[in-house]
């Protein structure tokens, strides 16, 4: 009873935010709820709950080593910087041993390279060896269209458009080949993902290749509200299906019967299944107990970044 | 005998299209495009179009005129082009060969993905027909046509010396 509160807590947090994305397994569920926190009222809430379930857990003879209220209040903040080290919530595609090994080595990348905190809509640069390349390294700057799976073979897919050719590369986050990532502008999008910048104009994904890093003069990262407008069909992909926030003129662009089928596959019961929730969260206990894994060593490498970059 | 065939068919047909909901004008064509939903996959294969990304004459025109390359041939066992693949295209009423520079497909880490299909025409010894392409290549091209040339054969190196920049 005490973990189904605190899941639901959780995801009550998190607002729940989901969205079916095509063919791709990572996106479906654990870096879907990427969204901005929620408000001041749901929080309230938030605490009452939570508050409960501490109660009830209390009761129970078994008290987790790791101090309740700390983790689990920056634990949410940490959940969607490192999204990659959280697994996969679905059932059949959990491996405890297999993540708990992979998140052993993942730390140890980290120990040897920085890998910043960045969210779909961020623009970074990369470099890499290459051993095509005459000098036998690459860059690449580009804005993040979408985060994919977790775990080792987490990766990122840069879009950028250069010489008024739209060009993609996909790159791996725990690849020995990256040199370095580079976050040149930290923000969020609306959407989980930014595929449709695809069948935008080119202004869209535009970034100059010697874009330098803006300063940042706060800690959180900003959500950025701009809204895409698509160019006229064909597409490469249904776009009109789903409800993206940062599509502006999609009605305009669409049939009578486009817009008849997108009104169809809407699915505003989502938010009340609870059972999907359930499917797609991990239990607020295994995200507590991963920090509690992660914590230190992500901290203390940040910080030992920090002072390199002062 | 063939008259009743056919009748029994007829009525079969529009049956089906009265239970699918279709007039039976235009039926088939109705049948085909309700039932496709998914995205296409965007493979180079025989019959499909190409940018070409080079300032030769005879692309110039053909991009200009709205009659872009078509692949007749690709060359190599699956049929199916990527990146450094060569091509047999149909440009302007001729058979020109191309390499492929890139593919709007869905490719492997670090192999860049692009927004159209990309293609520079070369004569049959290998020698491209431009001076320069005008779009970034993938580097993976310099290790690809590397392997591609031997002594004997075509030399496709030179598409290397007349690209701008590698990606």
């Amino acid at each position: 009873m005490a973990s189904c509160l605190s899941r639901l807590c959780l995801t009550s947090r998190l607002g729940g935010k989901t969205m079916r994305t095509i063919g791709c397994r990572g996106l479906n569920t654990s870096h879907i709820s990427m969204m901005p926190k929620s408000s001041s009222s749901e929080s309230t809430t938030d605490n009452s709950v939570e508050k409960e379930s501490s109660k009830k857990r209390g009761k129970s003879t078994q008290v987790p080593s790791y101090e309740q209220g700390k983790v689990s209040r920056s634990g949410v903040e940490l959940r969607f910087k490192y999204p990659e080290m959280f697994p996969e919530p679905h059932m059949i595609w959990r491996n405890p041993i297999k993540e708990k090994l992979e998140r052993k080595d993942m730390l140890a990348r980290r120990s040897r390279i920085y890998i910043p905190e960045f969210y779909v809509g961020s623009v970074l640069r990369v470099s890499l060896s290459n051993f095509h390349q005459a000098d036998k390294t690459s860059t690449f700057v580009g804005i993040c269209i979408q985060r994919n799976e977790c775990g080792l073979k987490a990766n990122f897919i840069l879009r950028n458009v250069i010489d008024n050719l739209g060009v993609e590369v996909k790159i791996e986050l725990y690849d020995p080949r990256l040199l370095k990532i580079e976050v040149l502008r930290l923000e969020k999008r609306l959407d989980t993902h930014l595929r449709y910048l695809r069948d935008a104009p080119h202004e869209f994904s535009t970034f100059p290749l010697d874009m330098k890093p803006e300063i940042r003069r706060t800690d959180d990262v900003p959500l950025n509200r701009i809204k895409v407008k698509l160019n006229p069909r064909p597409w490469t992909e249904n776009w009109y299906k789903y409800d993206f926030k940062g599509i502006d003129n999609i009605e305009d662009q669409i049939t009578n019967k486009m817009n008849r089928r997108r009104i169809q596959l809407r699915k505003p019961w989502e938010k009340y299944d609870m059972m999907k929730t359930y499917r797609e969260t991990l239990p607020e206990e295994e995200i507590n107990e991963i920090l509690s894994e992660i914590k230190e060593d992500v901290e203390e490498h940040e910080q030992k970044h920090r002072r390199r970059i002062n | 005998m063939f008259r009743s065939l056919l009748l029994v068919f007829e009525r079969r047909a529009t049956t089906m299209s009265v239970l699918l909901n279709i007039r039976s004008s235009g039926c088939s064509s109705a049948l085909w495009r309700s039932f496709h939903s998914s995205p296409t996959t965007h493979r180079l294969q025989k019959l499909s179009r190409l940018r070409v990304v080079d300032n030769s004459e005879l692309g110039k025109q053909a991009m200009m005129e709205g009659k872009p390359p078509k692949v007749i041939h690709v060359y190599n066992k699956t049929g199916i082009g990527t990146v450094g693949d060569v091509v047999l295209c149909a440009v302007k009423g001729m058979k020109k060969k191309g390499v492929i520079v890139g593919c709007k497909a869905q490719q492997p880490s670090y192999i860049p993905r692009t927004d159209s299909n990309n293609v520079v025409l070369i004569d049959d010894n290998g020698a491209p027909l431009g001076t320069r392409i005008v779009v970034p290549v993938p580097a993976s091209l310099r290790t690809i046509l590397k392997e591609k040339t031997h002594a004997k054969g075509a030399d496709y190196t030179k598409i290397l010396s007349i690209a701008t920049r590698f990606i």
